[in-house]
């Protein structure tokens, strides 16, 4: 297991295998949106109190939950990165921080307008999920702009690392924030395991989503670490071996 | 169809709601695949300039 886990980090077998996957990866994916999209919008009966307005959540839920599952592999990627000094971690932890951005950026954008037929707002600064999510955006954008501020990589990767583990606390205020203050934003339908309040016909569609979403962050995660990882190894033997075989992708 | 596309009244909201997600989510896809091709090119650049 150890042996498996540092030959992946050795950074031509992660190239290598990393490029076997991603067709697979992409296909598995394309396929799980198709059939979400298909439940989502067509299978799943409008809501009683929400109409077809809760469709929104197809896309508002994944994004939310991958905002935070985004922010947890970067902090901690990054705690690795710190402890064991592992390359191919650290850039785990930057190529997700863009990723997770985009997630929150959609959570925040798709809430909103799923808010004001609802609500009658777009946005509301006294609800403590609309800040605590704002808050997330404005972490993963430091994240981004502290790297790129700090000259000196390491250093820069370093600190990335401790602002990421120090935003943590941020997470368990996104999840309870609907449970211990009882404002806007609904409280959880389907993270009730015992007895989720939402259809079946309605849950499914939502779970294959969020699968599809998963698989979506792996693939832009494994694009973008396999970009970080040839620039960085452009001096090696590897890396001209594998830019001369044009079999490879 | 037509009902559909309506989305009992929130035709506006839900559509937009997919449109911006749908340009986010293939904007993160390309960006990195574009990226990979600067970074080749690069490379290739600087490995011909090496054996000058």
């Amino acid at each position: 297991m150890y042996k498996w886990f540092h030959q992946l980090g050795s950074p031509p077998t992660f190239y290598r295998w990393s490029g076997r996957w991603l067709p697979w990866l992409s296909l598995i994916c394309f396929v799980l949106f198709v059939i979400g999209l298909y439940g989502g919008l067509v299978y799943a009966p409008a809501d009683y109190q929400q109409s077809d307005s809760f469709r929104i959540m197809y896309v508002h839920v994944p994004a939310a939950w991958m905002s935070m599952f985004v922010y947890m592999v970067m902090a901690i990627s990054g705690a690795i990165a710190i402890i064991w000094h592992m390359k191919l971690a650290e850039i785990v932890m930057l190529s997700s921080a863009p990723i997770g951005a985009s997630f929150t950026f959609l959570a925040l954008v798709t809430g909103s307008i799923w808010g004001k037929p609802m609500w009658g707002t777009w946005w509301e600064w006294g609800d403590a999920r609309l800040v605590s999510e704002l808050i997330l955006l404005f972490l993963y954008i430091g994240v981004i702009g502290l790297y790129s501020a700090i000259d000196d990589k390491r250093k820069a990767a370093q600190s990335v690392a401790i602002l990421s583990l120090v935003g943590i606390i941020n997470i368990p205020i996104i999840h309870y924030s609907v449970i211990w203050l009882n404002t806007l934003h609904q409280g959880p339908t389907v993270t009730k395991f015992d007895n989720p309040s939402i259809d079946t016909r309605m849950l499914i569609p939502l779970l294959i989503m969020a699968v599809a979403f998963k698989l979506f962050y792996g693939i832009v995660l494994l694009l973008r670490s396999r970009n970080e990882v040839l620039w960085r190894e452009r001096r090696s033997q590897w890396v001209k071996d594998t830019l001369g075989d044009k079999t490879d992708g | 169809m037509a009902d559909f596309l309506h989305m009992g009244g929130y035709a506006a909201f839900v559509w937009s709601a997919y449109a911006i997600s749908g340009v986010v989510l293939i904007a993160s896809l390309l960006l990195p695949l574009f990226e990979k091709k600067k970074i080749i090119k690069r490379i290739k650049h600087m490995l011909q300039e090496d054996q000058i």
